[in-house]
């Protein structure tokens, strides 16, 4: 548990602790049931996204176009649910956003790995292609009106408490379906050879490719996973707003990229953790959400996330540096491996 | 003599016409330590994937493993009849965990979905007491040191059932000690039975453990010797085809004044109260273990950090250095220890990563870059130092390590330092590129420049060298007059032996 101090995440945890900690003295209304019920199920939606980012980070590469994808997806179900809304359900609604998310991040990882363009710029381009094609075809025309049960679904909730006015709140089975992909996405980056192979693929490729890995069968799952993520994302935006506008999504990239990054992974690829991603995107909501409670105005929001990125990344590398220079002094005392008597 | 366990006869390779190896008959026995050497581009490398099953050989080649011919003997089949390759580059993954680095193979070779977190632990256990080795499995591999890394690679080649495993330049980035270590570990295998082909430049290691020496050149098999039958000039004669006489260097003249002086530098855990001088034409040695702060001082001197402490007198005057701008304005040029990361920019042009360091220097009256100059100065380094290159285009990347570091020493040349420090200017580089840059070396320092010398290798600093400073733990703990002392009294120094 000594490591505990080099560990990224502690960093995070400490820093969110001392941000709720702030705002609860300032507007006691932030630490409450409610507000952290209201928190989780916000939070959902880029905690979804930040899934799938979470694997393309571990493997090495990025990807800029899961807006573009969420907003495809959505845009489709929300069709479908005006057309054909009462011959649907909840299971194929999320199936069909899940399969277009998955048909598109394949086509991310088709190129990517196929042309060898980096991930940076196929998916730039990407999602150009994907949300300009959406454009032309809808004109950026907004989406309402959903049939009642998929405006019910959003509203269930696991646990329900009362407010002392009455008003009701709890879990919700939106935040449940984001915890189930944690569980998830734990699973499979550490129980599985696929996950411990997404993780040596972005430590170092020539050797994963050395050891066996199918390196493009790992590029199509990441892809396909983010795609995926986009999918399921776009439909839990349409449960949490009731609406579908094509431009709703794709500009808030950053904001995931973000939250991960916070998290503890490595734009260079190898590092990352499903509890770094989960703190990271607390942080990015809670930031919000405090400000809001706070009544900081809205426009220093993006001041503040910036602020919060450099200070938590750098307070960690800077520990890992120093870290590193003791590890030298150290190692010349004890060079030549510690061969066992 | 038993069967063999590979026998190899009339192998040859050609690759769109160059001969990489001619009719090389090559044989290893089940519990033999063996080795190659041979210069760059003398068929080492290709003999060692033609074994390990990364190249076919010609056709006509004949090849056979514990008795048996074999036809086709593709990378997975060299796997399967036992045979392991450690690359120098060690191909481990840095961001996982020692146990993961070991066993990962295993999982993945068996076509498994899921990681049994216990078994893979056992896996690697097993492997490490094979060798009786113990490293913290749980540690991140980026986090220990080479020679643990070393270790690592070396167990994960014992996961398998392995007969032979071929090292690949194993010891290059070593302290001598961790080389002991090494050594021991591969001796016990041989005692299990599994035999070791080592491809190596450094020779003294060759003679401590090699049962057999093998000498390639051109392509062609020089000869086989018993190690013990051959010593180290005639095994550098056979490999370079060449004698080369290694003469100590003489201090022809120096200046009374010293251009440099050191008075007490220290930094927080890298050096402490350093002293020295330096005189114009002499060639200063620093030595000491890796981590014993050779490296963090030159860095010093040249401006990357600062010393906490202490002076840097520079011609009779204390000097702050606060950049490398304020050590190149006072006439120091560096040459920094790993050549690829720090030294030149790979993907760039020879000629371009010639001139970098004087760009400032070839513009014409509207400050451009003045093509004929950039030509005239191009060309002058490239004849001085007798750079081979393809052409003046070509990437540094397609280079070999001995012109890669010429033009590393032709970059900083041109800046006509005053002091030149050079740190393992050496490293990874065949014997008789190493001749050739030592020669430079002293023919730089007859001419006036102070030098610094910094290596692990004592011998380097022993033969070249006027002087020798040995540090270790960051303190200088001993000064050497190399014309009044033996080699191996300044390695037992190195060393903490004494």
């Amino acid at each position: 548990m000594k490591n505990l101090l080099y560990r990224h995440e502690t960093y995070v945890f400490l820093a969110i602790i001392i941000f709720v900690t702030v705002v609860s003295i300032i507007n006691p209304a932030f630490f409450t049931l409610e507000n952290f019920f209201d928190l989780l199920k916000s939070a959902s939606l880029m905690g979804t996204f930040a899934i799938g980012m979470l694997f393309v980070l571990i493997s090495g590469g990025i990807d800029i176009s899961f807006t573009a994808i969420a907003t495809v997806s959505g845009y489709t179900i929300a069709v479908l649910l005006l057309r054909i809304g009462d011959s649907l359900n909840i299971i194929l609604v999320f199936l069909i956003a899940a399969l277009i998310g998955i048909a598109l991040g394949m086509i991310n990882a088709l190129i990517i790995h196929n042309f060898k363009i980096p991930s940076i710029i196929t998916t730039i381009a990407t999602q150009n292609i994907f949300y300009g094609i959406l454009t032309v075809i809808t004109t950026g025309t907004w989406l309402y009106g959903f049939p009642k049960w998929f405006g019910d679904f959003a509203t269930i909730r696991v646990f329900t408490f009362y407010t002392s006015e009455g008003v009701p709140y709890g879990l919700s089975i939106v935040t449940v379906i984001w915890i189930a992909l944690i569980l998830i996405s734990w699973f499979i980056l550490k129980y599985t050879v696929l996950g411990r192979g997404i993780y040596a693929m972005g430590g170092n490729t020539l050797s994963a490719q050395r050891t066996g890995f199918n390196l493009f069968g790992l590029t199509l799952f990441v892809y396909s996973w983010m795609g995926l993520m986009a999918g399921i994302g776009s439909v839990i935006q349409a449960l949490l707003v009731q609406t579908v506008a094509p431009n709703s999504l794709v500009g808030k990239e950053m904001d995931v990229i973000a939250a991960v990054v916070l998290g503890g992974a490595s734009m260079a690829g190898g590092s990352g953790s499903v509890l770094g991603m989960i703190l990271g995107v607390t942080m990015i909501s809670i930031l919000g959400n405090g400000m809001t409670i706070m009544r900081v105005p809205a426009i220093w929001y993006n001041v503040v996330i910036g602020l919060v990125i450099i200070v938590s990344v750098g307070a960690s590398a800077y520990r890992r540096k120093i870290f590193t220079r003791r590890k030298v002094i150290t190692e010349t005392t004890s060079a030549g491996g510690q061969r066992a008597a | 003599m038993t069967e063999p366990f590979i026998r190899m006869t009339q192998v040859s390779k050609h690759y769109a016409g160059v001969t990489a190896l001619d009719n090389v008959d090559f044989e290893l026995q089940e519990d033999e330590i063996y080795c190659l050497v041979g210069e760059n581009g003398s068929g080492k490398s290709t003999l060692i994937k033609i074994i390990s099953g990364t190249v076919d050989a010609d056709p006509g080649s004949m090849m056979e493993i514990q008795g048996e011919r074999i036809h086709s003997h593709k990378a997975i089949d060299a796997i399967d009849r036992g045979i392991q390759v450690i690359y120098q580059d060690l191909s481990l993954f840095p961001n996982l965990t020692v146990a993961e680095n070991i066993a990962m193979g295993e999982f993945v070779s068996e076509h498994r979905r899921l990681i049994n977190w216990k078994e893979l632990t056992k896996i690697a256990k097993r492997a490490m007491a094979r060798i009786n080795v113990d490293l913290d499995l749980d540690a991140q591999v980026s986090e220990i040191s080479i020679a643990d890394q070393q270790l690592v690679a070396i167990c994960r080649a014992l996961t398998r059932d392995v007969k032979l495993i071929i090292m690949d330049e194993p010891t290059a980035s070593l302290t001598r000690r961790e080389i002991e270590s090494l050594l021991s570990v591969v001796k016990d295998m041989k005692s299990k039975g599994i035999a070791t082909l080592f491809v190596s430049h450094k020779l003294n290691e060759v003679f401590q453990i090699a049962d057999r020496i093998s000498v390639l050149r051109d392509g062609k098999k020089v000869g086989v010797f018993p190690s013990h039958e051959i010593d180290e000039e005639k095994l550098t004669h056979l490999m370079t085809g060449k004698k080369v006489e290694y003469q100590n260097f003489k201090l022809s003249s120096n200046g009374n004044e010293p251009i440099l002086e050191a008075q007490m530098l220290s930094r927080k855990s890298e050096y402490e109260n350093i002293n020295f001088q330096l005189y114009p034409g002499e060639i200063l040695g620093i030595t000491g273990l890796l981590g014993s702060g050779r490296t963090e001082l030159a860095l010093s001197l040249f401006g990357i950090t600062h010393p906490d402490h202490g002076e840097i007198i520079f011609e009779g005057k204390p000097v702050k250095i606060k950049s490398i701008q304020d050590a190149m304005r006072l006439g120091i040029a560096y040459v920094p220890e790993d050549r690829l990361v720090q030294g030149l920019v790979n993907e760039q042009p020879v000629g371009d990563n010639l001139i970098i360091t004087i760009i400032d220097s070839l513009v014409n009256r509207f400050k451009l870059l003045d093509k004929t100059k950039r030509k005239k100065n191009i060309k002058r380094w490239i004849d001085e130092l007798d750079i081979k290159v393809p052409s003046v285009g070509s990437p540094v990347r397609t280079l070999s390590g001995g012109n890669q570091q010429r033009i590393v020493l032709a970059k900083w040349i041109s800046t006509n330092p005053k002091i030149l420090i050079l740190d393992g200017p050496t490293i990874g580089i065949d014997v008789a590129a190493k001749f050739a840059i030592h020669e430079i070396i002293r023919e730089l320092a007859r001419q006036g420049i102070a030098i610094i010398l910094i290596s692990e290798e004592v011998p380097e600093v022993y033969n070249n060298c006027n002087r020798v400073l040995v540090m270790r733990k960051g303190c200088i703990i001993k000064e050497f007059d190399t014309s009044q002392v033996s080699m191996d009294h300044i390695q037992e120094f190195v060393n903490g032996t004494y």
